[in-house]
């Protein structure tokens, strides 16, 4: 059976890089929010994606205690370049928000 | 191996009896240079059955052993998300119709992102298939300062391991000797965990064991990015590297297109010369050796374009402008690499369609290959250029700028829009069954792609288009050569016409007004005339159904013009011939916009619909294209005309 992939179905707002720069280390956040140059730590797959492209994130490296960068936005801010495992890759908001990360203390 | 391995039958293979091994691995790994190095250049491409994805089958001979090597689509996982991942997936369970699964597995792993790819060996190790390991880009390894001990990474791994540089052609003997031996390849003791969460224990433990050291972060490739991906800079040295694209298609392309044309041209003089019957010389000249050179035309854009392709493909930069293009094209619901095959049909469709083969998802292909044709061809550029001189004065001016060049720009403009939207709406309709994909897109490290490997890909890429073009092309060549030539007249029917069968210019008029071409202009008259086309017109149109660009010397023809390349002249005073609007003048500013904008849309290339038909495996596509962009084409052309005639008053 093709599973059917589909981008998170509740898109979260509230998504600005000013808005969320202050929140405190520690706390669990969303990798799409994570400032250009940021470095984290992933906690998992958000329960909410689509299963098969829960499964294809964590197929590309983004598994549980594996440290993810921010190396770059295009100019018009979206996708965005993150380095995960030794290589870099690009993903859309909408792949980025499925991804809980939790930035060093 | 001895020759009793032949003997005992490879269990299961149902159209050969050869050991089929499967080359497998993620995008980027290398694994298609490997390929080639293994099987030359005698690949065969066909298509999965149901999907619009290529299938790639090569063979190559080990001692006295054949075996047949196949290709299969680059992946991340053997999870499917997608039809085309399911046929991949099918191919190596052998749920495909009537085929077992391959004998044996080739996995090509990229040395430098190892920490990612074991996930996807132990994915395949577990299918419990015999598999090799090929580790490829190990001098990069090195080269970024990282270190794997192959032996150790072959015993932790527990199936045999061989070190690849598949465009340098290294370890490519090693590779074979141990395709060889593939009845005896070591298994894993104990198969990779079946848990996608214990297997990043299991990779560190394998890495740790093979003394692995992750690469540095590659040097050029951050300091490249650094400009080539920077807001301004990037965005600039993009539009830099398009203009300079297209430039290096029309200086260099256009040139050889030109020597192509007038060699064929000396050719059919020359049969026109030494064959004495008018007809049998147009057939043989013109028909049959403009058929060949119809398609030979085509060759010199075509490999330059699949060269460029090739070239920023293998630098790495195709990826970074899709990166850079990605929101703009998410406008028509598409992807970043989807650029890439829009921006190659500006030149020409043909290498555009066959550039989808990149995309992803199947649904992005198909939305691209509808408005792939919608872009402005080259082919389209000499009927631009005629009907905008008839329809604009050369010394008008807007401000700076002539305003026969704003007409040009405008023309590509509508194209470059009315493909977006065409994507958007195909996309649109395609959603509707099942979820978007997610989007992902690896940006591998420059690397300097070798020669062999570019001219490879180039050359796999023109001969598939000659193979796939070159009976459409010659065959609509021909049978419009007959349509436009047939019946016979005999010099006394032509002298009872008042023609001068001498004079071959009269004699081409007359044979063109009178053909079974002129009939089916007259059938379908009352189709086009509200568009204001008259039954020449609609021979024109007719025959650029072979090439575009046949439009501008099939109308000097009917107008008997004195030079048919250059009919401008004689087009100014063509008048309607019957009809209400008898002794008018034909090219009126309505009409000639009408017809600027049907071809805009209308889908008269033979070879595109030859193209798309190849590449989704069936004639349900390209019809659906041809018939949405003809009607499209009429009801753009009636606006454009209303519109034109509403203006002029």
């Amino acid at each position: 059976m093709v599973r059917r992939p589909s981008a998170s179905p509740h898109p979260r707002q509230l998504t600005d890089d000013a808005a969320t720069a202050q929140r405190p280390a520690g706390q669990v956040s969303l990798l799409a929010d994570l400032p250009r140059g940021h470095r984290a730590t992933v906690v998992r797959v958000a329960d909410d994606a689509h299963p098969a492209t829960a499964r294809r994130l964590e197929d590309l490296g983004f598994t549980s205690g594996t440290e993810v960068e921010v190396v770059r936005r295009a100019p018009l801010r979206d996708p965005v370049v993150y380095r995960v495992k030794d290589y870099e890759l690009c993903l859309r908001r909408a792949q980025a928000q499925c991804v809980l990360i939790r930035e060093a203390a | 191996m001895d020759a009793g391995c032949h003997s005992e039958g490879t269990p299961g293979a149902v159209d050969t009896a050869l050991p089929r091994i499967a080359l497998i691995g993620s995008p980027n790994a290398g694994k298609t240079s490997i390929f080639n190095a293994l099987t030359g250049m005698h690949a065969k491409t066909g298509n999965y059955p149901g999907v619009t994805v290529s299938r790639f089958i090569g063979s190559t001979r080990i001692g006295d052993q054949r075996y047949v090597i196949e290709d299969l689509p680059g992946t991340y996982s053997l999870e499917p998300i997608s039809p085309d991942e399911q046929v991949m997936v099918d191919v190596l369970h052998g749920r495909l119709d009537g085929e077992q699964p391959p004998d044996a597995l080739l996995v090509a792993i990229d040395a430098t992102t190892l920490r990612r790819s074991l996930r996807f060996v132990a994915q395949v190790l577990r299918l419990g298939l015999p598999t090799c390991v090929m580790v490829t880009f190990t001098d990069e390894l090195s080269g970024r300062q990282g270190h794997l001990d192959v032996e150790a990474f072959e015993q932790a791994l527990g199936v045999p391991v061989v070190r690849v540089i598949g465009n340098r052609g290294q370890g490519i003997d090693r590779l074979r000797e141990r395709i060889a031996q593939w009845r005896t390849w070591s298994a894993p003791v104990l198969p990779p965990p079946a848990d996608p969460a214990e297997t990043d224990a299991w990779a560190e433990s394998v890495l740790t064991f093979a003394a692995y050291r992750a690469p540095g972060r590659h040097r050029v490739t951050q300091r490249v990015d650094a400009v080539l991906l920077h807001p301004v800079w990037g965005t600039i040295v993009f539009f830099a590297v398009m203009v300079l694209f297209f430039q290096t298609v029309f200086t260099i392309a256009a040139p050889l297109q030109g020597y192509v044309e007038t060699f064929f041209g000396w050719l059919s003089g020359l049969t026109a010369e030494h064959i004495g019957n008018r007809w049998a010389a147009g057939l043989l000249g013109e028909a049959l050796l403009g058929g060949i050179g119809a398609v030979l035309v085509f060759v010199p854009q075509i490999v330059l374009l699949f060269l460029l392709i090739a070239l920023l493909e293998g630098v790495g930069y195709m990826s970074r402008a899709a990166f850079l293009m990605d929101r703009v094209m998410a406008r028509a619901g598409l992807e970043g690499r989807a650029f890439v095959a829009l921006l190659s049909s500006f030149a020409c469709a043909i290498p555009g369609i066959m550039a989808t083969r990149t995309l992803p998802s199947a649904k992005d292909r198909l939305a691209t290959m509808m408005a792939a044709p919608l872009m402005t061809c080259s082919a389209r550029l000499p009927v631009y250029v005629l009907l905008i001189g008839l329809l604009v004065d050369p010394q008008a001016r807007v401000g700076p700028f002539g305003v026969q060049g704003l007409v040009m720009f405008g023309m590509y403009l509508l194209g470059a829009v009315s493909a977006m939207v065409a994507a958007w709406a195909f996309k649109k309709i395609g959603d509707r069954r099942g979820a978007l994909m997610p989007f992902y897109m690896e940006m591998p490290p420059y690397r300097l792609p070798s020669v062999r490997s570019v001219l490879v890909a180039m050359g796999h890429s023109a001969k598939s288009f000659l193979r796939k073009c070159t009976t459409i092309i010659a065959v609509t060549t021909v049978a419009l050569w007959l349509l436009l030539n047939l019946p016979l007249h005999s010099d006394a029917e032509l002298r009872a016409h008042g023609v001068d069968p001498g004079d071959s210019a009269a004699v081409a008029t007359y044979v063109t007004d009178h053909s079974y071409a002129a009939d089916l202009g007259h059938l379908v008259a009352p189709v086009f005339e509200p568009l204001g086309f008259d039954w020449r017109i609609n021979v024109g149109v007719l025959s650029a159904q072979s090439a575009r660009e046949t439009f501008v010397a099939t109308l000097g023809q009917v107008a008997a013009a004195d030079d048919p390349e250059q009919p401008t002249q004689a087009l100014r005073s063509m008048t309607h011939t019957d009809g209400p609007h008898a002794g008018e003048p034909l090219f009126t500013a309505p009409t000639i916009a009408a017809l600027l904008v049907y071809f805009a849309f209308a889908m008269q290339c033979m070879a595109t619909i030859g193209v798309m038909r190849r590449e989704t495996g069936g004639w349900k596509w390209p019809m659906i294209a041809f018939s949405y962009l003809t009607v499209l084409a009429w009801v753009m052309a009636y606006l454009a005309r209303t519109v034109v005639a509403l203006l002029g008053g």
